[in-house]
């Protein structure tokens, strides 16, 4: 990250939740819903102080519970209104009726998940298990690495979900415990630039609640009767064409962020010293960190180690992780969540998905850790490169490495 | 048709595979899809207005020395047959009717 502040921008230091609500400030939402839940609680205390402070003119509505966080933002942007909330885990599951009606009616809101383990066993700690869980369900889902890439991914992510190519939801993660209370630098860009970058917002330009312009929301559409099952394809694969056109959406919008605001993140996939790699980690979320002092000090060695990050992760970026993949000859997938019916985690189900477009086969190795809060360190993915190694030499483990299976 | 206090928004000016929207009243009316009628007995109602006041869709109507329904926007719930303090309301089946 470039040292140099850029003019007009203020520097703190700041925790994954409070750069989020600072996101949110700047982006000059209209309408906050919000219930607390661990360990996103003090996030949307910090939103409730800047709307107090006056620092944010935005309506926060405290609701009863998740199901109507969504509910009351879906009819404010119905409305018109830039809207925001974040949850996690059991709010995120308690959300599920409305979460899964919002982006077929293609509604632009951003929510944080602020990642929790799902129960049970009982936890309140950080893993992705809320957010892979949700991960067919039609949202944009983008991780961050650091508290200051929440902080601008929050920003880009209204301006992916408002272009008229996508209006789409867009979920932003970061690793609840890592990234939620984890302090660091963190730049603050000026208010002025942030509006000129995000532009006018047009958000019911195609669905709305006004009088002025009355119509039946979402009315029953297709199926044996009625418009016809046709009709219901027609938004289906709307829907999907919205999906596939973020991902060039997300990659314009990142590169405008980084020739505005000078800070250049991989949009998709990045690669890290990735040149001359026989063998490569796959990451996601703030693991990558540890996982890039792990692949420096392999290197340092002399082995031919690299790392590629996942920083969108639904749509899936194929074509990025297929060029990225084409570089090596084995792969090992670090997990923060589970897949339960493939006995390995999601994402390393995505990269074998992607192996199959390559012409030649290569062994991709399946590690889960840092569930429940637990720390992936250093030591765990020189582990795992070591695993990859021996992959790469003929060995292969056929079931999942459980990473802190042996920690005390 | 009933008049409009706008015009109906003009949903050719968008994608027809964004969210899906009606801007067209649809003719249908809760009495064409009802299966089975109301039928009052004129010699036991009172006017006591209990079926005219749980109606959900307020098609009772009043006539001179009984109450009665109106049969287009009737959807045939048996909500007044039921709640009749006269069993005065009786249910039959439009297909046999």
């Amino acid at each position: 990250m470039s040292a140099i502040l850029k003019p007009k921008s203020k520097l703190i230091v700041c925790d994954g939740n409070e750069a989020a609500a600072w996101a949110v400030s700047l982006a000059n939402v209209d309408m906050v819903a919000v219930y607390p839940i661990t360990p996103q609680s003090s996030l949307v205390e910090y939103l409730a102080k800047f709307i107090a402070d006056g620092r944010l003119g935005a309506e926060i509505v405290d609701v009863e519970g998740e199901h109507s966080v969504l509910s009351v933002l879906q009819g404010a942007c119905l409305a018109g209104a830039r809207t925001y909330t974040a949850s996690c885990g059991p709010g995120l599951a308690f959300m599920f009726e409305p979460y899964l009606r919002t982006p077929g009616m293609r509604l632009p809101l951003v929510m944080t998940i602020v990642t929790r383990d799902t129960l049970s066993p009982q936890s309140v700690w950080g893993g992705h298990q809320d957010a892979m869980s949700v991960r067919e369900v039609g949202w944009v889902q983008m991780y961050c690495e650091s508290v200051q890439e929440v902080l601008d991914t929050t920003i880009m992510a209204y301006k992916i979900a408002e272009h008229h190519d996508v209006m789409l939801p867009v979920n932003v993660c970061h690793d609840g415990n890592y990234l939620s209370f984890g302090a660091a630098r963190c730049e603050l860009p000026d208010q002025e630039e942030v509006s000129a970058f995000l532009g006018e917002k047009n958000v019911n330009w195609h669905v709305a609640l006004d009088p002025q312009r009355p119509m039946a929301v979402d009315p029953l559409t297709g199926g044996a009767g009625g418009t016809g099952p046709s009709t219901f394809v027609r938004y289906r694969k709307g829907q999907c064409s919205g999906m596939q056109n973020s991902l060039k959406v997300i990659t314009e919008v990142h590169e405008e962020w980084g020739q505005r605001f000078g800070r250049h993140h991989a949009p998709l996939i990045e690669s890290y010293r990735m040149d001359g790699a026989d063998y490569a980690i796959v990451t996601i979320g703030s693991m990558t960190g540890a996982a890039k002092d792990a692949v420096d000090e392999a290197r340092r060695l002399g082995q031919r180690a690299g790392l590629i990050k996942v920083k969108t992760y639904r749509p899936f970026p194929l074509q990025a992780m297929a060029q990225a993949l084409a570089k090596v000859k084995a792969a090992g997938v670090v997990d923060r969540s589970v897949s339960f019916g493939w006995n390995s985690g999601p994402l390393h189900q995505d990269v074998l998905g992607t192996l199959a477009m390559l012409p030649q086969r290569i062994p991709a190795v399946s590690f889960i850790g840092g569930l429940a809060g637990a720390d992936l360190t250093v030591e765990h993915f020189a582990r795992a490169l070591e695993t990859t190694a021996q992959a790469l030499a003929g060995a292969q483990p056929l079931a999942p490495v459980w990473l802190n299976e042996g920690d005390r | 048709m009933k008049s409009q206090a706008y015009p109906m928004f003009d949903a050719s000016t968008i994608p027809d595979d964004l969210c899906p929207i009606a801007t067209k009243p649809t003719p249908m009316l809760p009495g064409d899809w009802r299966s089975m009628r109301p039928v009052v007995d004129r010699a036991k109602c009172v006017k006591c207005a209990v079926c005219w006041l749980y109606c959900p869709v307020q098609c009772v109507v009043e006539k001179a020395a009984w109450f009665d329904f109106n049969l287009k926007t009737c959807k045939g719930c048996g909500i007044c047959a039921t709640e009749c303090p006269q069993r005065a309301i009786a249910m039959i089946e439009e297909a046999s009717a």
